[in-house]
Parts: C-alpha cells; structure tokens; sequence
C-alpha cells in the first residue's frame, strides 16, 4: 500500500458528533499520530480505517502505484491492535497465530510462528494458553496478531497502554521496521509515541 | 479468493470451534443436559402410553420439539461467544465471511448430529418410541438436522450482537423452521410407523430442498450479515 486517502471522515454515535469532517492523506514510510481527549474518536478512527465500523460519512481510500484498492483486498494489508481485541482464550498463544495465519491462507510455518512470538517477547510462552497470560503479555500477543502477515499498514491503538520499559523497546522496534515496508496510524496520548509522529492529528472531540 | 483458500479457511474455523469445545465443553453440556431433563422429564411425565394410530406422531412432535429447544440452546453460541468474549473483531478482520460461515455452519451440524443420536437413543428408551422403519428414520433425522442447522446459523449470526440475544434467537427462528418442523414430524411419524422409502421419501426430498434453500440463501446474505 502506498497511502491512504481519508475524505471528509464524519463519526456519529447516536445525535452526538465525535469527529466531523476529517481530511488527510498519509503516505508509505510516514506514521500519523492521532490524540485527544478520550470520546474524541480516535479508536473510531483506526476502527473505520481498518472497516470494522462505517464512518457516518466519507469515504477511505486505499492507494497502490496510483490505482485504488478495493476494500477487502486492502483489509488483507492491514494489521491492527487495540486493547480491546481479543484472541481465544482457551488456545494458546501458538495456536491463536496459527488459527489467524491459516484463516489469511498463509502457509507459515511453526517455527517462525515461534520466532514472532519471540519478537514480541513471548518467547517461550507460546504453549501456554492465552488465559494465563498476563494483561502485558495478553497485549504482546496482539502485536503478533498485527503482524503475523506482514501488513503494509499498520494501525496501533494504545499501542504501550499494558507494557512495561521493554514493551516500548518493541514499539520502537515495531514503528521503524513499518516504515520500510508500509504506514503507521497510533491513537495514541503518550507524548513518547507522539515523537513517532510525520503527521500529528489532535481531535477537538471531548468526553 | 481460490477454493483450496476458502477451504483451509473454513476447516481452520471448523478446528478452532472443535478445540474450544473440547476445552470448554459449554454447549455440549449445556445442550446434553437439555436433551436428557427433557426426554425424562417427558417419559416420567407421560408414563407409558397406550398403543394407538397417533403414538407414532405424538413420538415425532415430542422428538422435534426437543431437538427444536436444544437447537436454540446451542447453535446459537457459535457467533454470541465470538461477541461477548470479543474475538469477533480479530476474526472479522482476517477470515473471509464465508469461511467464517462454512466452519461455524459445519461445526452447528456435528453438534446438532450428536444431540440428534442422543435424543433418538433417549427416546427409543425411556419412551419407547419404536423404529418400524430404520432407515428412512434415520434420513429424515439427518436432513431434518441440516435444515435445522442451515435455518439457524444465519440467524445466529444476526441475534449475536442483540441485547437480548436468547429470546430474539426464537422469535427469528421459529417462522422459518416452521415448515421444517411441520415436514419433519410427519415424516418422522411415518417412518416410526413402519411406512417404507416410497412414501418417506416425499418429506425427506422436501428437507432437502428447504436445507438447500436455506443453506444458498444464508452463504448469500452471511457477508452482509457478518460485516455490517
């Protein structure tokens, strides 16, 4: 992918407005930061860009050389994460990004499975079910969900909201890695991952 | 995307649901414990009942209307687990909607197969329903099971991100699965009445049209359904 085009963006809940008329454009090698205030929209943000929700008006676009994507083909390019995805509980963290790598219909191979589970410091803890993960490590494993096929855009909600100094490290890590292969979104109100930022977005929206 | 895709999609669903299952047991306890209170509770209700030309029917409706109640009790949960444990949004996100359909729809079946064994084993005991007619009983038993199991899936998927998802599941499902149950019965009533294939095989061909049906209509909408 090689940018992202986000016309007029409108998100209603119910008669209130939480981000009227949101206009930019992000281009391959660039992380957008979005903060504000919390109801200001921003997990609706990544949430309509990744198509899990309609925005109530406007319209995403997916960018390739200079022909646009469609819509379920760019959802197979893009890897998200927020607090509040889950993985099944009763599997293991092995078998939750074995289930994911099969659904996308990627043929990997345990063995790296294991080695992203060691990128995202689970190493060792790939048998255990998810259950008895801890909230930091129960969030390490959606950074392996995020980016188990490699995606070109990568959308991070709260991306360092349950890690500790090391997580961040990933998330260093993580950002650089995406800029030469793809874009980054972060909904973020962390000043440090606001340093990530080419194109910083505050949402005026309030709680 | 290609067959063999969709395939190993479907089967990664399908093997997910199995393993679940297997660690959790919820639904297969839950719809167990159903078929086993209901048919007791009816035997010890009824008693033994005398021998008349309507004993092979009052058999089937009683057979039906269990195995009705256990469906709503289960199929169901293949798509409310997926919302309230909120794993619906990782899988929306990296499963093709159909795969995500097939793999559920196929795992409902299995189960539905299962409880439809006990509930028939269940009946032939403690009611003592007797089989004149084995096998179109049992043909009527499993298409009678993929209609109900085609009729419900999609629906399931509807109620799953309804407040009251339970009785919403019912009142959706009933209007639909109300010529299967029809058909169902007095099919099953002949078969336990000693009728042979040639008669059986007018409500068996009519199940498997309405399964058919229901099942093509469902795969249609299931994306709609799924996404939005």
């Amino acid at each position: 992918m090689d940018a992202i085009e986000l016309t007029q963006i409108s998100i209603d809940y119910g008669a209130r407005r939480v981000m009227a008329n949101l206009t930019v454009r992000l281009n391959r090698g660039n992380v957008m930061v979005v903060t504000g205030q919390n109801g200001s929209g921003k997990s609706s943000l990544l949430r309509v860009v990744c198509g899990l929700q309609r925005p109530s008006a406007g319209q995403v676009r997916f960018i390739a050389g200079d022909q646009a994507v469609a819509p379920a083909e760019a959802r197979q390019q893009i890897g998200w994460m927020a607090p509040d995805l889950m993985l099944y509980r009763e599997l293991t963290g092995l078998e939750n990004l074995r289930f994911f790598a099969d659904v996308r219909g990627l043929a990997i191979p345990d063995t790296e499975l294991s080695a992203l589970l060691e990128r995202v410091g689970l190493y060792g803890r790939g048998a255990d079910v998810v259950a008895t993960y801890s909230s930091g490590m129960t969030h390490r494993l959606r950074y392996a969900y995020a980016l188990l096929h490699r995606p070109t855009v990568l959308l991070l909600d709260e991306p360092s909201v349950m890690l500790d100094q090391r997580g961040h490290e990933l998330l260093e890590t993580v950002v650089a890695q995406q800029r030469t292969i793809g874009l980054t979104i972060i909904a973020t109100n962390d000043p440090r991952e606001q340093r990530f930022a080419d194109v910083l977005i505050r949402l005026e929206g309030s709680a | 995307m290609s067959k063999s895709l969709l395939w190993r999609a479907t089967k990664a669903v399908f093997v997910r649901e199995l393993r679940s299952e297997f660690r959790s047991r919820q639904a297969l306890n839950a719809v167990a414990l159903f078929a086993v209170c209901s048919i007791v509770a009816v035997s010890l209700g009824l008693g033994p009942l005398n021998r008349s030309a309507e004993l092979p029917l009052v058999h089937a409706a009683l057979l039906w209307i269990v195995l009705l109640f256990a469906a709503f009790t289960a199929l169901a949960r293949v798509f409310v687990v997926e919302e309230e444990q909120r794993t619906a949004a990782a899988l929306r996100l990296a499963a093709p909607p159909h795969a995500v359909y097939l793999g559920k729809l196929l795992f409902n079946l299995l189960l539905l197969c299962a409880l439809t064994v006990l509930v028939a084993v269940l009946a032939i005991v403690l009611l003592r329903m007797q089989v004149r007619s084995p096998g179109p009983f049992v043909a009527l038993l499993v298409t009678g099971a993929l209609g109900l199991v085609a009729g419900t899936t999609l629906i399931a998927a509807i109620i799953a991100r309804a407040a009251s998802r339970g009785a919403l599941f019912a009142v959706l499902s009933f209007p639909i699965l109300i010529p299967l149950l029809v058909t169902a019965v007095r099919g099953t009533a002949l078969a336990l009445s000693g009728t042979g294939w040639d008669r059986c095989m007018a409500p068996i061909q009519t199940l498997i049209a309405y399964a058919v049906a229901m099942f093509v209509t469902s795969l249609f909408l299931f994306a709609y359904v799924w996404e939005d």
